[in-house]
């Protein structure tokens, strides 16, 4: 195997990488900040090489580290990733390099705190998805909490005291549940690691609770309706680099926690309680969007935006059952479990795109109003060609990353049920309508008003940031096979153990 | 059994407790002929002694085995030599945060630090204790050096008011304490904690029901439960911080002890009947400790309230009735002592003289006049959340685990729902320190020394938070099924 951890090194060379930029201080806000580039570049080029050296077409954990790191409850330093984390790992370390960027001459209060929240944030992240051991996991999961609090409470607008106590609140609410099923299910397997609370057989009573308890973390975390309330307040008050680290990433664990924890360890009780899922996952899609059609603020709509379309995470994954119901085959159920983590994917890059193209023009304005602004296209034609571009994306538009996804998902639906199609694709309908309206108001027409006037185009760090996003999701819209080929295995082992029932005496 | 089946040990396992008695008379004596021309000297001897002492004990007071002494009023065991040197080191701790705070505020009577010694001795004997006399012994030892400590600085009338208030109801507590231990000997015959253990195995007497309870009450006095804590937030807020500082600490050692010797060892025979009252207090003390502290604006009394929750957990752990709930709570025992000591120093090193520091307000803009303090104080008050990667994380998670392992689901659903609402206040010190403008507060000194220390402790809160094992493993050990 390998001599060094890779996945050590990526998780934490960026958290060391953050002490240094710490260490700078503030009044050396220069070297700061070079610090935290080379530290993200550095993360996102190991990043690279693991996914050069993954080998696609096993299940089987990869890069794998395992060492003894608390003996006295059986929990180990236990690291790994598959074909549904490495994604996620990969966009953590990618997206991470443009919040640096974005920040680079805006950010002037406490620029090295600034940086060195967001590098052990990274660092933090990268752990949750490559943790084996669940209670390493839950180390991560919530430890992460504490550079996020700060990132909103330091750097964020008017509300942001408000904002990010909610924020700290609700997810650490959803999250202490968790652990207590974490504990119990470790009392039954004598071992925390992930892959013994997989197999370990348990009644379906038993799942519910549990099935219960992690649903509302991971809920809270995607954030599921009716649990979303703490999202858009936390991404109308957090900086343009917290608003996109939250909604490409922060996001996503939710997603990956179902994926990972809910469904292979209670594949009863999921099966039981789909239609909760499938019902909460519809009501996001479908009324959420229908919220952020009505929405003033740029980024509240974004935010709103961005519930709905995890709802199709939400729906994809839960969807399975009723398409073994309706085909009576798991053929077609892989689709909807690939448009989940796809979905998870193309979200984190559109939202994250999103975020900064609303931090643009906010960093020029000052105002995130839709009202104050018209016409920007007229002043700044670069920026809003790749404005319209993410726009699209986000509404589904075929040839962007937005349409795999959602594609995916819904042809899954179709398999399960015509009226669950009919309502998921009703989204692409309304999704366009708030998305081209927006683009509108904001970005065509003629100049509103004199600020607008004045705006000036993308400099050069902009569009570099916002070009290789554009990049990214064209290049995942027109070839997602790299994506799906390294999934596939793992995603199909998936399916295979949500579909094996685990009540003693079933199987 | 008799008390001589155990192998009765060497009497050099009392070494520390005579070490601290000795030097304890010695430097009064010195304080009394040199004390007013060297004002440190007094200090300084006291640290050499607790330096002494710590040799001392790793020299003579460790155990592997369980020895008894003095005719059994006295038990020498692992666990007896882990709490004697956490306590040696903590009390160093804390008399080393409190130095400048003294100095500045011209409490400079020798006798301080003599009562330091008195009271840490009263915890040693409380914690080597193996009959009920002893147990009263080291109580009221340790409880009337405290009351001395908390009116010490006698031209504070808030001091005097929280002495008189702890005095009093100390008093009655012993009370209750001496009418319980009374009701056992009746029922019993012999005050040997041994001995009582193998009696007691009876089901539910009434007899015993009343002499149990009154027990646990004066337990829950000490520990500050609820309904037994209205002394602390005022005891809390009205003595100095150096002496609140030792109450919240050093002395929760003694607490610990206190409920494993008594109940968990003493009445080891009849569980079902005091892991009933202590679940019922545990829970009363989350809540009212949780909801209380939310509406305070004095970091003492913010403290205090969230030491009544903090022993909330210490007891749950005490109230699953299993050895693992036990580990559990000397687990969280020591965290909470090692973050705590950090937590007053913070507000010791922060305050100066005429100025207490001691408002919540006080810490505002703290990140951008001493980012240093600030970050640390950060960690502390997370840890206190249960927020990894910090000690107190651990702590909360192992009284988690041993309740779901002795099928308490409820109480462990109820706990951490209610250290949800707990991680509130702490957050709102953090919201201040790093969301509010500094406005005209000053930058806090320089002082290097103590700095210093607090940084190392500071890291010992993380370092234990992200390689929790050793301190589990300790636990373990000392405290074998």
């Amino acid at each position: 195997m390998h001599q060094i951890g890779w996945l050590s090194v990526v998780i934490w060379l960026p958290v060391a990488g953050g002490l240094t930029t710490l260490a700078f201080g503030d009044e050396r806000a220069r070297q700061a900040r070079w610090a935290a580039l080379v530290t993200s570049l550095l993360a996102l080029a190991a990043c690279v090489r693991l996914y050069a050296e993954f080998a696609n077409g096993t299940a089987q954990f990869q890069f794998v580290e395992r060492v003894s790191w608390i003996p006295a409850l059986h929990s180990q330093y236990y690291l790994g990733v598959d074909g549904i984390s490495l994604p996620l790992i990969l966009l953590t370390a990618f997206m991470t390099v443009p919040v640096v960027i974005a920040g680079w001459s805006v950010v002037d209060k406490r620029p090295a705190q600034y940086y060195a929240a967001f590098l052990i944030m990274e660092g933090l992240m990268i752990g949750v998805f490559s943790a084996m051991d669940s209670l390493l996991f839950y180390f991560f999961w919530e430890a992460m909490l504490i550079p996020m609090f700060l990132i909103i409470g330091v750097w964020g607008g008017p509300r942001r005291v408000y904002a990010t106590l909610k924020f700290f609140l609700y997810t650490f609410l959803g999250s202490v549940l968790m652990l207590v099923a974490l504990i119990y299910l470790y009392l039954k397997a004598g071992d925390y690691s992930i892959a013994a609370m997989q197999q370990l057989p348990l009644t379906l009573a038993q799942q519910r609770w549990i099935f219960l308890a992690f649903l509302l973390a991971f809920a809270v975390k995607v954030p599921m309706w009716p649990v979303h309330t703490w999202l858009p307040d936390a991404h109308v008050e957090a900086p343009t680099g917290g608003s996109v680290i939250l909604a490409a990433i922060m996001l996503k664990m939710g997603g990956y926690g179902l994926l990972r924890f809910s469904l292979p360890m209670t594949p009863d009780a999921s099966h039981q309680l789909d239609w909760l899922i499938v019902s909460l996952s519809l009501i996001a899609i479908v009324y959420i969007a229908f919220v952020a059609l009505v929405q003033q603020d740029m980024k509240k709509l974004i935010a709103y935006s961005s519930i709905a379309h995890m709802g199709f995470v939400t729906l994809g994954a839960f969807l399975v059952f009723y398409i073994v119901a309706a085909t009576g085959s798991a053929k077609g159920a892989i689709n909807g479990l690939d448009g989940a983590v796809v979905q998870m994917i193309s979200h984190g890059l559109i939202s994250g795109a999103l975020f900064l193209c609303v931090g643009v023009m906010y960093d020029r304005l000052h105002t995130r109003d839709i009202n104050a602004y018209g016409g920007v296209v007229n002043v700044m034609p670069k920026f809003g060609a790749l404005m319209v571009l993410f726009a699209l994306a986000n509404s589904g538009l075929p040839g962007t990353s937005g349409f795999v996804g959602e594609f995916l998902v819904i042809l899954a639906s179709f398999k399960a049920s015509f009226w669950f199609a009919l309502l998921a694709a009703s989204i692409l309908v309304v999704g366009a309508g708030y998305n081209l309206w927006l683009v509108k108001r904001v970005i065509f027409g003629p100049v509103a008003n004199a600020q607008v006037a004045k705006m000036q185009d993308l400099n050069a760090r902009e569009f570099l940031v916002l070009g290789v996003l554009a990049a990214a999701v064209l290049l995942l819209g027109v070839w997602p096979a790299p994506l799906l080929n390294m999934m596939e295995a793992s995603v199909q082992h998936l399916l295979q153990q949500i579909l094996t029932s685990k009540i003693p005496g079933a199987a | 059994m008799m008390p001589g089946a155990l192998p009765s040990g060497p009497l050099a396992l009392a070494i520390p407790e005579m070490w601290l008695a000795g030097s304890a008379c010695l430097i009064l004596l010195c304080d009394v002929y040199f004390g007013s021309t060297r004002r440190s000297l007094t200090a300084t001897l006291t640290m050499l002694a607790l330096t002494i002492g710590v040799a001392l004990t790793g020299q003579y007071g460790l155990s592997t085995q369980r020895f008894l002494l003095f005719n059994g009023l006295y038990v020498a065991d692992p666990l007896a030599g882990f709490l004697k040197m956490a306590a040696f080191v903590a009390m160093a701790t804390a008399i080393f945060y409190s130095q400048d705070y003294l100095e500045q505020r011209a409490i400079r009577g020798g006798e301080y630090y003599v009562l330091c010694l008195t009271a840490l001795l009263g915890i040693f004997v409380l914690i080597s204790a193996n009959s009920l006399l002893t147990v009263y012994l080291g109580i009221e030892l340790l409880s009337l050096s405290l009351y001395a400590l908390v009116a010490f600085d006698r031209d504070s009338g808030i001091a005097a008011e929280a002495a008189t208030k702890y005095f009093v109801l100390g008093a009655i507590s012993s009370g209750i304490l001496l009418y319980g231990m009374s009701m056992l000997y009746g029922l019993t015959g012999t005050l040997d904690l041994d001995r009582l253990s193998t009696i007691v195995r009876s089901g539910p007497d009434a007899a015993l029901i009343i002499g149990v309870a009154f027990v646990v009450a004066a337990i829950a006095f000490k520990f500050g439960a609820v309904p037994f804590h209205m002394w602390v937030p005022d005891v809390y807020e009205g003595a100095p911080t150096s002496v609140t500082l030792f109450i919240a600490t050093v002395s929760n050692l003694g607490s610990f002890a206190l409920i494993l010797r008594l109940l968990a060892h003493g009445l080891a025979g009849t569980p079902a009947i005091w892991t009933q009252m202590l679940m019922a207090v545990a829970v009363l003390s989350l809540l009212v400790g949780n909801l209380g502290a939310i509406a305070q604006t004095n970091i003492k009394r913010m403290l205090a309230y969230s030491a009544i929750a903090n022993a909330g957990f210490v007891l749950l752990g005490f109230a699953s009735g299993v050895n693992a709930g036990y580990q559990a709570a000397l687990n969280f025992t020591i965290a909470y002592v090692i973050t705590t000591l950090a937590s007053f120093g913070m507000i010791l090193m922060l305050s100066r003289s005429g100025f207490e520091h001691d408002q919540i307000a006080d810490f505002k803009g703290l990140a951008s006049r001493d980012p240093l303090l600030a970050a640390m104080m950060l960690a502390l008050m997370f840890s206190t959340a249960g927020v990894p990667p910090f000690i107190g994380f651990w702590a909360k998670l192992w009284i988690i685990q041993a309740l779901l392992g002795s099928r308490h689901a409820w109480l462990a659903t109820f706990a951490v729902l209610i250290s949800v609402v707990g991680a509130f206040y702490y957050l709102r010190v953090v919201w201040y320190m790093y969301f509010e403008a500094a406005g005209d507060r000053p930058v806090p000194e320089a002082r290097a020394r103590m700095r210093f220390i607090l940084v190392i402790n500071t890291v010992a809160v993380t370092v234990m938070g992200v390689l929790p094992n050793a301190l589990l493993r300790i636990c373990e050990r000392v405290l074998p099924p």
